[in-house]
């Protein structure tokens, strides 16, 4: 990516991928869970179908992921959280082991043994956690890493803003701080801890203002934009790579799926998705691309059209794989 | 083969700050983090002379912050880095206990062997000098209970020195316990069997190899840390009265030796456990466990006996704390009373 039009246009690309990415899990992920294929008296089953258990989309959140990691070499490191999909997309997390992995398939990136909450990839240097706040500390040690071994590699802590709560979020601002390490920390606020609104779990409205607590930039990103996002992160992660040590950057951004799939959402005011999707983040930034001539219609089909098939190639690829051997279940506890 | 090693005698402290030390010349990927390593050199003295010889760049004093820097050490160990990690006090995992069992433990499983996490969990434990409930506990049971960390239990400093090497070196996560009672500190009795002589050179012992420590025919004592100590002394307490004891020091509970475990106990045909962490589900259970689901082949002449601390928090006052601990006398009574009591009908 070298000059920005290329960047934006990967911005804009990336932010397609992701969102048919997740449009496409949202439908797999109700294969075989509804009624009538299931137990009677049941109006869900979270064990069964192709992709079993919890999965948490990031529709909505795309400005987040691609905004940074715009900005990310291969030798930076970015550590995610539960809702990682976006994150992981656009740090270059290669689709069809990704999506294995949510199939439980051998071929998975984690041989099946992680699931949609543990992806690892360390050629891309992704991780991300099932734990709240957990990835904080981590992203500090892979930057005290890079510290270490001299070189200008950053790395990029996700989290929701139900995570600026934790312990781990605190502790992790201050080593940082102190030990001016090359990390950026990126609260995406998408207004709810599962349930729980913000104003119900946060004495402040910005998790941003607590950086100054810490001896560190505070940036608050207040609208779900890919440019503005693309901008804060960019200063940021100079800034980190420079030397001059860590920032905690806060976005507000849009879940515009439940906080997993099958959340009934009876939380959350009627019509508030409908309303979020009008100021949709991708067609805005494809406005600004039209604007600057790098986009048109027939451009704009064409790169969908194979993001398509790529996000199907990857659906096919996880179907058409093996599960592991149950002798699977027994390796990896330790390295040989 | 008769290579004279130099050799001196050194305590535990001092062979497992050597046994660093020396890890650290030869491979510049490691370094120690944690509460007061640096300037103070390890309040139960782990790293005494590393700040003076590697700076504070690798001897990297931390916050009172174990979840930041314990998921400090996982960032770093993934990027190919070597950390040891000192929680000073066992009992504070507490306060750190997802980024080690939740993360240090299991992300090399869920990426299916992908990811390498070369780091040393250093830690304080045990009782016996009256610090109570929330800083004398081993609770290393509850670390092997768990997948995915080896847990190493040294008794002396010879082995102190060489498992910690073996620790440095291995690529998976290692909880490496040292009990505060046989370091050889200044300010804190020990018991001074564990002091010994200690090779100059670098020197590694594999996991899962247990130490017979003693040999004897009467009854096999299985202990580790500090017991294996009090086992020694009460053995000898033995001995004068005829009873021979064997005791198998199992250095490692992960991985652990079941082989010698169970050639022991299928030669004496007596088991007994001496344990300071607690009794119920813990290790005690676990070697008792092992020993039962081999009776085919082992003829027991007496019931499996278990020394460990009672369900209760450890209790500060001196002479309730040194009834909660298992003793010398103790393990005496024990093994006597276990030969006094055959195997019924």
């Amino acid at each position: 990516m070298e000059t920005t039009s290329d960047r934006l246009l990967w911005m804009y690309r990336t932010m397609v991928e992701i969102r048919e990415y997740e449009e496409t899990m949202a439908k797999v992920y109700l294969e075989g869970k509804l009624p009538p294929k299931i137990q009677k008296g049941l109006a869900f089953d979270i064990g069964a179908g192709p992709v079993p258990g919890e999965m948490h989309l990031a529709a909505g959140q795309e400005p987040v992921a691609v905004g940074v990691c715009a900005h990310l070499r291969d030798e930076d490191s970015v550590v995610g959280a539960h809702r990682p999909h976006h994150f992981a997309i656009a740090k270059g997390v290669p689709l069809n082991e990704m999506t294995a992995e949510m199939f439980g398939k051998v071929t998975g990136l984690g041989r099946g043994k992680g699931g949609h909450m543990h992806l690892f990839d360390p050629a891309h240097k992704f991780s991300c956690s099932g734990i709240v706040g957990a990835g904080a500390p981590q992203a500090c040690g892979a930057a005290l890493a890079a510290k270490k071994l001299g070189k200008d590699w950053v790395a990029i802590a996700f989290f929701g803003e139900g995570a600026a709560n934790q312990g781990s979020f605190h502790e992790a601002l201050n080593l940082a701080a102190l030990w001016k390490l090359p990390v950026v920390f990126v609260c995406e606020d998408n207004k709810y801890g599962i349930s729980v609104e913000k104003g119900d779990s946060t004495a402040i409205a910005s998790n941003a203002d607590r950086a100054a607590g810490y001896g560190m930039p505070g940036v608050l990103v207040d609208k779900n934009d890919a440019l503005a996002v693309f901008e804060a992160a960019g200063v940021s992660i100079d800034r980190a790579r420079r030397g001059e040590g860590p920032t905690l950057i806060e976005v507000k951004t849009d879940r515009y799926y439940g906080h997993f799939q099958g959340d009934p959402e009876t939380y959350r005011p009627k019509g508030e998705v409908k309303a979020l999707r009008e100021h949709d983040p991708i067609p805005a930034l494809g406005a600004v691309l039209r604007e600057q001539g790098l986009l048109d219609d027939a451009r704009d089909a064409e790169l969908r059209e194979a993001i398509r098939s790529k996000v199907q190639a990857a659906f096919d690829f996880a179907r058409h794989s093996p599960y592991p051997d149950v002798a699977e279940a027994h390796r990896h506890v330790f390295v040989d | 083969m008769t290579t004279q090693q130099k050799t001196r005698t050194l305590t535990m402290a001092q062979a497992i700050s050597e046994a660093i030390g020396q890890e650290m010349e030869r491979d510049e990927r490691v370094f120690v983090m944690g509460e007061d390593v640096g300037k103070y050199g390890g309040i139960f003295s782990a790293t005494t002379g590393l700040y003076e010889r590697f700076g504070k760049e690798r001897i990297m004093d931390t916050p009172i912050s174990e979840t930041a820097f314990m998921g400090a050490a996982i960032g770093a160990a993934a990027e190919g880095l070597r950390p040891i990690a000192e929680l000073m006090f066992v009992d504070f995992f507490g306060v750190c206990f997802d980024q080690i069992y939740n993360h240090l433990a299991k992300n090399t499983y869920m990426a299916g062997g992908n990811i390498k996490l070369p780091a040393v969990v250093m830690t304080g434990i045990g009782g016996g000098y009256n610090d109570a409930a929330q800083h004398s506990q081993c609770l290393y049971a509850s670390f092997a209970h768990m997948p995915g960390m080896k847990v190493v239990v040294p008794s002396n400093a010879y082995d102190a020195k060489g498992l910690m090497i073996q620790a440095i070196r291995d690529d998976n996560p290692v909880v490496y316990c040292y009990h505060k009672g046989i370091m050889g500190l200044s300010w804190m009795s020990y018991f001074e069997g564990s002091t010994n002589e200690v090779p100059e050179e670098a020197y590694a012992i594999p996991f899962g190899k247990a130490r017979v420590v003693r040999e004897g025919s009467d009854v096999t004592i299985v202990t580790l840390s500090q017991m294996v100590q009090k086992a020694v002394l009460a053995a000898d307490t033995l001995a004068e009265e005829g009873i021979s004891a064997e005791i198998i020091d199992l250095r490692t509970i992960v991985p652990l030796d079941t082989e010698t475990v169970l050639a022991s106990v299928a030669k004496t045909g007596r088991l007994l456990v001496a344990d300071e962490d607690y009794l119920h589900f813990g290790l005690s259970g676990e070697i008792a466990a092992l020993v039962a689901e081999h009776l085919d082949t082992i003829r027991l002449k007496a019931p499996v006996r278990r020394l460990a601390v009672d369900a209760v928090p450890i209790p500060f006052s001196r002479p309730l704390e040194q009834h909660v601990i298992p003793q010398v006398d103790g393990i005496v009574a024990a093994v006597k009373a276990q030969l006094a009591t055959p195997i019924g009908l």
